[in-house]
């Protein structure tokens, strides 16, 4: 009998055992993916991933703040002597260097996601030491442009992917 | 009782049931007749109190999650249905609220116990080990717990906490997008925490379980650390340890209801009985009492990826405890020198807590810095280094015989030589 040589010949067995050994793990982890990945945002979470806000009513120095993906954004106009400033604070040594005129898309709007980037709270408006925000939490100041000026906070307040509809209206995300 | 002890099936029911599953052989040789070191001090009452405590958070969490909501829009107002309308639900989560608090102190005890007497070393690393994980699990579900009546503090405590995981880089935001099931805390969030804050206290109870299995492995440490060396040294654990736990038990639920009826708040903030407000931080956020040491040692990094390593790396560094102090004289009874150092350890260990819930500025900040550099000092320095010189005081040659045992102090540190008494087992 032949088959029975075939069953002892090593290379086939060992085969075998890589081809089985390899079937049952991509089945395995075809069965931990959903599992895993229903963690992740679901498609009405996901949905509301852009909105639009109203800035015709915002004062010159005044802001707005509207909810993005459950996180606040700031919609600030600025005064001529806040854009100055920021401009002239370019030249600073900065934590995270950054340009004024990088940070927005009309030097008049600034448009950030007012939340810290040290630990995830909302900074208080006008206060701290530059004239921009300041975090209750852990001490994090940003100026006027929404950059990291003193304290445990690593970078700049995040800029939101935002663009102008119309004179009036700001689409967010 | 000796350890020649068998335990002998007495009736006929007994005889039939020991042969097919022998359940009463196993209460009677773990529970009853079990040999224990008979030294042991009220430090040693912990581990029945905190068993307890875990059953009590059970019996409570399982009672409340029959009336509390897990969604935003209504947790926060079923907390309030439970303390207002549910028969005895003030009652209940009160004592879940605080027993979480008890919980945390016991275990604290506990923890500082086994450092006093050097219970995590040879042969008990796993039971330590696996103390710790259970203090993990602990941290882990203590949080969540919090997180759940959707207050201020819980909001913002969810916020803070879970931000940490953005610090690892690269894969930081997407972990933690996965987490939270949105990009901020939100109703997936707390649906998801509640699941987990349900299961955990069963996994803690499976860990507990292989805690207690591996003690009965080795037997009990003992404050003089000397090990037991034959049944002169031991007493059976029922009646003479059931009825001193208990008795330790009643005192530490006296302490246990003073919070309960009298001062159920106190350990609590008052801002989370403010529903939670996404779009508004509170002036301070102030975690749980019983995390602000690992909190102190966070804010106190000015650097934020340091600063999570660092408070991560505070309860990590425990399960190497075994490895750093390599003295073989285990209690701090006959070890003049870390008698001090652990004294020093557990004053920054609570100044560390009374740093966490003050602002990290001027003086509060630079002792942080002083006590964080402590705590690790203790563990990766000076361990280490007593080890090596520490010159242990006379020591009795066994807890049954006061006489002292010479040939162990001739040879100077710990680790040289191998006294007879660190080798003996029962």
């Amino acid at each position: 009998m032949t088959d029975t040589n075939d069953n002892n010949d090593p290379s086939r067995r060992d085969f075998l055992y890589i081809t089985t050994a390899v079937f049952g793990a991509t089945g395995a982890a075809s069965v931990a993916w959903p599992l895993i990945d229903q963690l992740n945002p679901s498609a009405s979470v996901s949905a509301l991933s852009s909105i639009e806000a109203d800035i015709s009513s915002i004062p010159e120095g005044g802001s707005l703040k509207v909810a993005w993906r459950g996180k606040p954004i700031f919609i600030r106009r600025r005064t001529k002597e806040e854009i100055e400033m920021a401009e002239k604070e370019d030249s600073v040594d900065l934590p995270h260097p950054e340009k004024d005129l990088d940070r927005v898309k009309n030097k008049e709007w600034l448009v950030v996601v007012g939340v810290c980037t040290h630990l995830g709270c909302i900074p208080i408006a006008d206060s701290g030491d530059f004239g921009g925000w300041f975090c209750p939490c852990h001490g994090s100041h940003y100026d006027i442009s929404g950059r990291i000026r003193k304290g445990p906070a690593p970078t700049n307040l995040e800029i939101p992917p935002y663009e102008f509809v119309n004179e009036n209206i700001i689409k967010i995300g | 009782m000796n350890h020649d002890y068998q335990y002998t099936p007495k009736n006929g029911f007994s005889k039939w049931l020991d042969k097919r599953l022998p359940l009463m052989r196993f209460a009677d040789e773990n529970l009853l007749s079990f040999p224990t070191p008979k030294n042991l001090n009220y430090f040693y009452t912990f581990g029945f109190i905190l068993t307890m405590c875990l059953v009590t958070q059970i019996i409570t969490g399982i009672v409340l999650a029959m009336h509390y909501v897990p969604n935003t829009s209504l947790a926060f107002d079923s907390i309030e249905h439970i303390m207002r309308d549910v028969n005895y639900g003030w009652l209940i989560r009160y004592t879940h609220s605080n027993g979480a608090s008890m919980f945390f102190l016991a275990v604290f005890i506990h923890m500082f116990r086994g450092l006093y007497y050097g219970s995590y070393k040879e042969p008990r690393e796993i039971i330590w080990i696996l103390g710790v994980v259970i203090f993990l699990l602990m941290i882990i579900t203590g949080f969540m717990g919090y997180v759940l009546p959707w207050g201020q503090m819980s909001f913002w405590g969810a916020t803070v906490i879970t931000n940490l995981v953005a610090t690892i880089p690269v894969v930081g935001e997407p972990v933690l997008t996965l987490l939270l099931g949105g990009y901020s805390v939100d109703n997936p969030t707390l649906n998801r925490f509640f699941s987990l804050h349900y299961l955990l206290p069963f996994v803690i109870f499976g860990v507990v379980i292989l805690h207690i299995w591996a003690l009965h492995v080795t037997g009990n440490n003992n404050p003089t650390g000397i090990e037991v060396k034959d049944s002169k040294d031991t007493i059976s654990f029922h009646p003479y340890y059931t009825v001193k736990d208990l008795f330790a038990y009643v005192v530490f639920l006296i302490m246990f209801c003073y919070f309960i009826f009298y001062n159920p708040n106190i350990l609590g903030h008052p801002d989370n009985y403010i529903e939670a407000d996404p779009m508004l931080t509170p002036a301070h956020i102030v975690p749980e009492w019983y995390l602000l040491p690992f909190y102190a040692i966070l804010r106190a990094v000015p650097d934020k990826l340091m600063g999570v390593l660092l408070m991560f790396g505070s309860i990590i560094v425990l399960f190497f405890l075994p490895w750093l102090d390599t003295m073989k004289v285990k209690s701090a009874r006959y070890r003049p020198l870390y008698k001090i150092f652990f004294l020093l350890f557990v004053i920054f260990c609570l100044l560390l807590g009374y740093l966490g819930a003050k602002p990290p500025e001027g003086i509060y900040l630079f002792l942080s810095r002083v006590s964080t550099i402590y705590y690790f000092a203790f563990f990766l320095v000076i361990m280490p280094i007593l080890s090596r010189i520490e010159k242990p005081s006379p020591m009795p040659i066994g807890i049954s015989n006061p006489a002292i045992n010479n040939e162990v102090f001739d040879s100077g540190g710990g680790t040289t030589g191998t006294p007879s008494y660190a080798m003996d087992s029962k």
